[in-house]
């Protein structure tokens, strides 16, 4: 293995190709720290950001008047606002009101730090997203498949637990894929709040080598395999799903 | 028809490139042409650049900018630049000279162009609250360490002394974070938290260590530019004749430095 990563500091000192991240021991920590954060809040997020979506989805069609207004006015507001906006007013506005914990150095922090609201920030904002796709496959039942599963007695939570969100499940991987691809590329965002994932610890290594260019290419490359991953993935699933003759 | 297209499109292209390299040739003509020198300051670095209430950026590195565009006679147009950006913007020639309290590196010295001598210098320390007692640089081992984005002590700070850097964007969201408790301190250059200490709001703050790592600030103008580069040594030194940095520190309230001194002694 350290051949492999002394022959990137000769390529360095011969053609001024410069992976800092590959030959430096230090560099490479960073970036493989980088690289589990990166992959850590994008699981946190894509579970979340499911979860969300589902059960928004179900309090959408709820018979109360005021939990369908709260659902839509959690979507507006998620969805018409910028990511990099919420972050920034969840950790600077809403982190510094919040009750603050005695810390290991013997001074007072915030009760969350960067990462749990990035976390939290995230979820939320491709929820919003996600409960309007489910609202799209969960609408593409057929309304007599629901009256069939009335009429045989389901209650209205086994409707939607066994009937309805099954069926439209399959209807809305396609949009979801989307969705979830682009949540684990939102989560580039993070680095203005100090989250050490990928773009950021890129940052610290092309402002400490000046080796702007290589890093660029590196981050494009990495996470078109990481996004390619999820997509592999995802289209795996969607084939496991299909139902003969169904959509 | 459509492959005579894009030969046409792509000559055009190579012209215009071409154009642009000759222009790039002398970038004092290009200014005198223009009648506006473009110079990459700091906008949120009190008080060496930095932003007064009517959004102007002022401050002693916009001071100095602006006695180059008056010896070239023209006028002066502030682009505010951070770390991270500001070697970028003078390749790209977004700006014509950069004066942006950059540490003068021997690596920054193959990617921009550093005329000798160096018009400042300052060191490394940091803010942080009085209450925790901080004295050496070993006591920052295993804390969040608030730190900017793209600037060069982060590495060492976490090497060395093994803090944790916490690294924003801005200055801003970093005293932001240092107060809301986030980070135990805030590692910067020492002129900026000096001038930060004399302030009421953060008289709960100091500067407890030992100023490491002090360097000079090299101002910047891009490769290739020897001309420009020439009358800008010319201009440092004269600058440091006529004492016009000491007087500038007191105009913005900075004590005069010890380098600031040592340079006037020098040259008068």
């Amino acid at each position: 293995m350290d051949v492999i990563f002394e022959w990137f500091r000769v390529l360095y000192q011969e053609t001024g190709i410069n992976l800092p991240f590959l030959y430096d021991e230090y560099d490479r920590n960073r970036m493989v720290d980088g690289f589990l954060t990166t992959i850590r809040l994008s699981l946190v997020c894509l579970f979340f950001s499911v979860i969300i979506g589902v059960t928004g989805a179900w309090l959408q069609g709820s018979a109360f008047k005021w939990t369908r207004r709260i659902v839509n006015g959690y979507i507006q507001l998620f969805r018409n606002t910028p990511p990099l906006v919420q972050l920034y007013f969840f950790y600077f506005a809403i982190g510094t009101l919040l009750p603050r914990v005695e810390n290991d150095w013997g001074g007072q922090s915030p009760i969350l730090g960067s990462f749990a609201w990035a976390a939290i920030s995230l979820s939320f904002f491709a929820g919003a997203f996600n409960v309007e796709i489910f609202r799209s496959g969960i609408e593409a039942v057929p309304r007599s498949t629901v009256e069939a599963a009335e009429a045989l007695g389901f209650s209205k939570l086994q409707i939607y637990r066994d009937i309805t969100l099954p069926l439209a499940f399959r209807v809305v991987l396609p949009a979801l894929n989307n969705n979830l691809v682009n949540l684990v590329k939102t989560t580039t965002l993070a680095y203005a709040i100090a989250v050490p994932e990928m773009l950021y610890e890129a940052n610290q290594i092309w402002s400490d080598n000046v080796n702007v260019t290589e890093m660029m290419i590196f981050l494009l490359l990495a996470y078109f395999v990481l996004v390619g991953v999820l997509v592999g993935a995802m289209n795996r699933w969607e084939r496991a799903m299909k139902i003969p003759g169904y959509g | 028809m459509r492959r005579k297209h894009l030969i046409t499109i792509a000559t055009s292209l190579v012209v215009s490139a071409l154009g642009f390299t000759t222009a790039m040739a002398d970038v004092l003509e290009t200014i005198k042409e223009r009648g506006t020198l473009i110079v990459g300051v700091k906008a949120d670095y009190k008080p060496y650049g930095f932003l007064d209430p009517s959004g102007d950026v002022i401050g002693i590195e916009p001071d100095l900018a602006k006695d180059v565009a008056d010896k070239l006679g023209v006028d002066v147009e502030y682009v505010p630049v951070v770390s991270s950006n500001r070697m970028q913007f003078l390749e790209q020639g977004k700006i014509d000279l950069m004066i942006a309290t950059m540490t003068d590196r021997p690596d920054r010295r193959e990617v921009v162009l550093i005329p000798d001598p160096n018009y400042y210098s300052s060191g490394t320390n940091i803010l942080a609250l009085k209450s925790l007692g901080l004295t050496k640089w070993e006591d920052l081992r295993g804390k969040p360490v608030c730190g900017i984005q793209g600037a060069f002590y982060n590495k060492a700070t976490s090497q060395n002394y093994g803090a944790e850097i916490v690294a924003f964007k801005g200055t801003a969201e970093a005293y932001s974070a240092l107060k809301a408790g986030n980070c135990a301190a805030f590692v910067y250059d020492d002129s900026a938290i000096v001038a930060k200490t004399n302030d009421p709001e953060w008289a709960d703050y100091e500067m407890p260590l030992q100023t490491i790592d002090d360097a000079p600030w090299g101002l910047a103008v891009a490769l290739g530019e020897d001309n420009f580069a020439q009358m800008m040594s010319d201009m440092i030194v004269d600058w440091h004749k006529t004492g016009r940095i000491l007087e500038l520190e007191t105009k913005w309230g900075v004590e005069n430095t010890p380098f600031a001194k040592a340079m006037h002694e020098e040259y008068k």
